[in-house]
């Protein structure tokens, strides 16, 4: 790992404004929050799958990846962000290096040459360049090669420099904000600002949430101009730095980018949620005031109120006729950080029971939301093996689980209806109508009467009269083997 | 459950069904060294035979009895000896299985007496065998026409038994398959009854006459299908098992003639109707366990609707085609959350039509799947070839079952039945749904598109 590298790794773990952090010792803070790999127990991503995560999303940027085929040729087209317009994010762009490449040292020729060719064949506002593993350790400088390229082609070419090694999939998250905040924000001036402009961040437009909650900002007058990086622009990013205020939407890991433009830029910021009827409300609610105390009319909080009550009271009238449908129900939630909450409290009123939430990758903060909703403690979950799952699926006798896409199977081999509610699912989810979406899920999954189907005994399983009568047979089946000799049967 | 409602109009719009005498000819193909003969004017008969060479791209012996205006008004028994003579003359088949049309029913003449009259006059037959069977064009659908030729087959060539005196064969079964099953289905079903140490006689049985082989030489009659000493034989089984319940009277003709039990299975595509199935075989095989295959078989069908009840589940579907092929896999799909939101059908006289899983049922054409597939939102078609007029209408994937097929190649290789099959129609089915990914849009859910100002002003290709 370069020193630079080393740098920016160790930076963004001493996060002051992480407060498990800051709990921590000096020495312990350095090594990070990132806990050992165990070798042949290790899952999830890497660092360079984290930064693609949070940055792809950006739609009008080519996502270039220095790499052998197997980072980007593995990874590519598998999730769900979606665009209203430019397609290119979804294109995969990689240097595709072979061995002759790699000792012939021909790694940043070859870098050099695939952005000029992305340049001329696609223009795009920018190019992001991901140095992965190999390519860092045999040495290219994609910071060098992108400054040149930039020079010489004069489209932005971004060094995205989260070799996989570097750590795990949150720090890629992390290490790909900090890129934007080095390279990319503050660098372009909107024509003009208002002051209901605000920044979204931590949101990937999954399947398009982003558009569930944006109609409610439409009625509100409140523009986004900035967003890391649902349905992003490259301007948008380029244009945060001009923003009211930050919403940080249920993601750690742009905490520090967001810190960081409150320092810099003197924008203030809040983490919400849209996963929920009244985190949906709260996050409106702060969005407006925190609005207003940067200038906006306070006529604004009126209107909220009112936009509030009026889709709160839509919401529920909508979700009434799923109510039989799905009360007594019992759910075992296991996803990270603030979905283990947000959701909790809206299952519940339809009558849905949480038998369990996980709090992986969850604050203290969530730790004690869950606790309110749940009554106590007793059904957190920290990291639960497959096997352990299986058996909670199995006792707790949970009808749904709702979990990522990992989790899958141990639920569908228990037999039990599975709803994704992460990265790769293929239904929004998020505001008001999300939450009507995802009754309906539960509805349409727990109620499928392929469930009884699949669980009835097989023919072979149940008690059999005696058919009354046994074939004369001579011989045995050349197919089943089944004997069926007739001194079996003397009285035949 | 389902209403049948006809819609009372003068006319049809892209027809979904295909004649009774067709379905009698595809029928009689599934009998060894048989031509099927068509009692009518040529052009019905090359029509057919044009539409079943499409569907399974072999030669088709279909024969006529060519009437003309003037036959027609004289009585065509005439021309049905002709046509016999004619017919053991140039192929020398075993049996010639006569189909009537339109134009013979609607003049009505007493077909079977003149045949009675012809085969015991023409000693120079030998043992030819002509079965006879009315199908008038007008009347029913293919399925229907399918079941009255192999009714009048078992009517003419299986004896009546004296039940003191029968000599059963308990390992072996019959088998009559319905008009939808494909040769790979019954391949399927052969292939479970064996698994059972069970001997199987099929009639029909297309599995090995259309099945797609090369044949070794040229015939003018079919090429394999029941082997017609097996069909008396059919007396001796130890049970016969219907399969769709058009065939349920061809079966009770069977297991009256002699004295056997008989079962009739509305469908075998879906966990539940398999079931029932291999429960029957373990019944006749007298054993509590099933061969490792079938197990596992079954376990992997389970899996597949794991996997597939997230694209099935809610899915909604419009389904047009016979009344067995209706309930067969609109009854499976039911057991997955999907919903047919149209079904259309081609007979009436099926009682399976009562347990389709749809609330309304249209005996109609192709027109009425379009306009309700349109009507009430369905995703996905379900229909022979031609419904693929539909399809591109309503830019909606067609998800092809029934006849004819034209348009693809391997028809006969479809399988659908069974628990491999089932499993291979989930997966078909979840499929065309994936295969139409919904890319959401900031209008879907009623946002602004966003800010012209952030867009980026230089020409940028967009690869997908
Ligand atoms: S760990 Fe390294 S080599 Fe593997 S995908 Fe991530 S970047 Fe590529």
């Amino acid at each position: 790992m370069s020193d630079a590298l080393k740098q920016t790794v160790a930076d963004a773990f001493n996060e002051p404004a992480c407060a498990t952090n800051r709990a921590k010792s000096a020495s312990e803070r350095k090594k990070g929050c990132a806990k050992p790999l165990t070798p042949g127990a290790a899952a999830g991503g890497c660092a360079f799958d984290g930064a693609k995560i949070t940055l792809q999303p950006i739609v009008d940027v080519a996502h270039l990846v220095h790499a052998p085929l197997a980072c980007e040729g593995n990874a590519w087209d598998n999730r769900g962000s979606a665009s209203s317009g430019p397609m290119i994010y979804k294109t995969g762009f990689t240097t595709d290096m072979t061995e002759l490449d790699i000792v012939m040292g021909q790694g940043e020729k070859k870098l050099y040459r695939a952005i000029k060719e992305i340049v001329e064949k696609h223009q795009p506002p920018a190019v992001f360049v991901y140095s992965t593993c190999v390519t860092s350790m045999i040495g290219d400088d994609i910071n060098a090669v992108c400054k040149a390229a930039t020079e010489a082609f004069g489209t932005p070419a971004i060094p995205v420099d989260v070799p996989g090694y570097a750590g795990s999939k949150n720090l890629g998250c992390k290490l790909g904000g900090e890129m934007m905040f080095r390279h990319v924000i503050g660098t372009v001036e909107p024509s003009y600002t208002t002051d209901y402009d605000i920044n979204i961040m931590g949101d990937y437009n999954l399947s398009g949430e982003l558009w569930q909650v944006k109609p409610l900002l439409d009625k509100l007058g409140i523009r986004i101009l900035g967003s890391l990086a649902a349905d992003a622009r490259y301007k948008q990013v380029a244009m945060m730095h001009r923003a009211k205020i930050n919403m940080l939407v249920c993601s750690h890991a742009l905490q520090g980018l967001a810190r960081k433009m409150e320092e810099k830029y003197g924008i203030p910021y809040f983490e919400g949620s849209f996963y929920g009827i009244s985190d949906t409300s709260d996050s409106l609610r702060k969005i407006c005031s925190m609005l207003i105390e940067r200038g906006a009319d306070p006529e604004l909080m009126d209107r909220c109120e009112a936009l509030i009550a009026e889709e709160e009271a839509k919401v529920w009238a909508d979700l009434e006729p799923y109510r039989p449908k799905v009360q007594g129900r019992r759910v075992l939630l296991y996803t990270g950080g603030h979905k283990s909450w947000s959701v909790v409290s809206a299952l519940q009123e339809l009558g849905i029971e949480v038998v369990g939430t996980s709090v992986r990758k969850a604050t203290d903060n969530d730790k004690a939301k869950v606790i309110e909703v749940m009554g106590n403690a007793n059904h957190m979950y920290e990291n639960m093996a497959p096997r352990d799952m299986y058996k909670t699926l199995k006792e707790s006798g949970a009808d749904i689980l709702m979990s990522g896409a990992r989790s899958q199977f141990v639920g569908l081999k228990a037999r039990t209806p599975w709803i994704d509610v992460n990265q790769e699912k293929h239904e929004p989810y998020a505001g008001y109508m999300g939450m009507v979406d995802l009754v309906r899920a539960i509805d349409r999954s727990v109620n499928n009467p392929m469930w009884e189907d699949v669980r009835r005994p097989a023919p072979w399983e149940e008690e059999r009269p005696f058919a009354g009568y046994r074939p004369r047979v001579k011989d045995r089946c050349p197919v089943s083997g089944f004997a069926n000799d007739p001194t079996d049967f003397e009285d035949d | 459950m389902a209403r049948l409602t006809r819609p009372r109009r003068a006319l049809s719009t892209n027809p979904l069904k295909s004649s009774a005498p067709l379905g009698a000819a595809m029928a009689y193909l599934g009998v060894e060294k048989t031509v099927p003969l068509f009692h009518g004017a040529q052009g019905c008969t090359a029509f057919a035979m044009v539409h079943l060479v499409r569907h399974f791209k072999e030669a088709i012996p279909l024969q006529t009895t060519a009437m003309t205006e003037v036959s027609t008004i004289l009585g065509g028994a005439e021309q049905i000896e002709e046509a016999i003579a004619n017919l053991k003359k140039k192929a020398n088949p075993r049996l010639i299985g006569i189909a009537s049309t339109a134009l013979t029913e609607t003049r009505g003449e007493d077909i079977p007496g003149e045949l009675n009259d012809i085969m015991s006059r023409r000693g120079d037959l030998g043992d030819l065998k002509v079965v006879y069977a009315s199908t008038p064009d007008f009347e029913g659908a293919m399925e229907d026409g399918w079941a009255k030729a192999v009714t009048a087959i078992i009517d003419t060539l299986v004896p009546e038994i004296d039940p003191l005196h029968r000599d059963a064969d308990l390992r072996q079964v019959n088998i009559l398959p319905a008009n939808y099953l494909t040769p790979a289905e019954v391949e399927e079903i052969v292939r479970m009854v064996r698994a059972f140490g069970l001997k199987p006689i099929v009639l029909p049985d297309l599995s090995s006459s259309l099945d797609g082989h090369l044949a070794e030489d040229w015939s003018g009659h079919s090429l394999g299908g029941t082997k017609i000493d097996d069909i008396p034989a059919m007396a001796k089984s130890a049970v016969t098992f219907a399969i769709g319940e058009s065939m349920a009277g061809s079966a009770h003709l069977l297991a009256d003639r002699a004295h056997m039990p008989m079962q009739v299975f509305p469908s075998l595509t879906g966990l539940q109707a398999v079931d029932n199935f291999v429960s029957a075989l373990m019944n006749v095989a007298g054993v509590d366990d099933a061969p490792p295959a079938i197990k596992r078989d079954r376990a992997r069908l389970q899996d597949a609707m794991l996997d597939a009840h997230f694209q099935i589940g809610g899915l909604q579907y419009a389904i047009a085609a016979d009344p067995d092929l209706v309930y067969a896999l609109s009854s499976a799909l039911a057991g997955i959350g999907a919903e047919a939101v149209c079904a259309v059908t081609t007979s009436a006289a099926n009682p399976i039509l009562d347990l389709i899983p749809c609330e309304e049922i249209i005996l109609g054409d192709l027109g009425d799947l379009e306009d309700g597939a349109r009507a009430n939102g369905a995703t996905i078609l379900i229909s022979h070839a031609h419904a693929r007029h539909a399809a591109q209408a309503l830019d909606l994937p067609l998800i092809r079952a029934g006849f004819p097929i034209n348009d693809r190649l391997g028809a006969q290789d479809i399988c659908r039945t069974g628990y491999r099959g089932t499993r291979a129609f989930l997966f078909e089915v979840a499929n065309a749904v994936l295969s139409r990914p919904h890319v959401a849009r900031p209008e879907d859910f009623g946002a602004a598109p966003i800010d012209p100002e952030f867009d980026h002003d230089r020409p940028q290709t967009t690869p997908h």
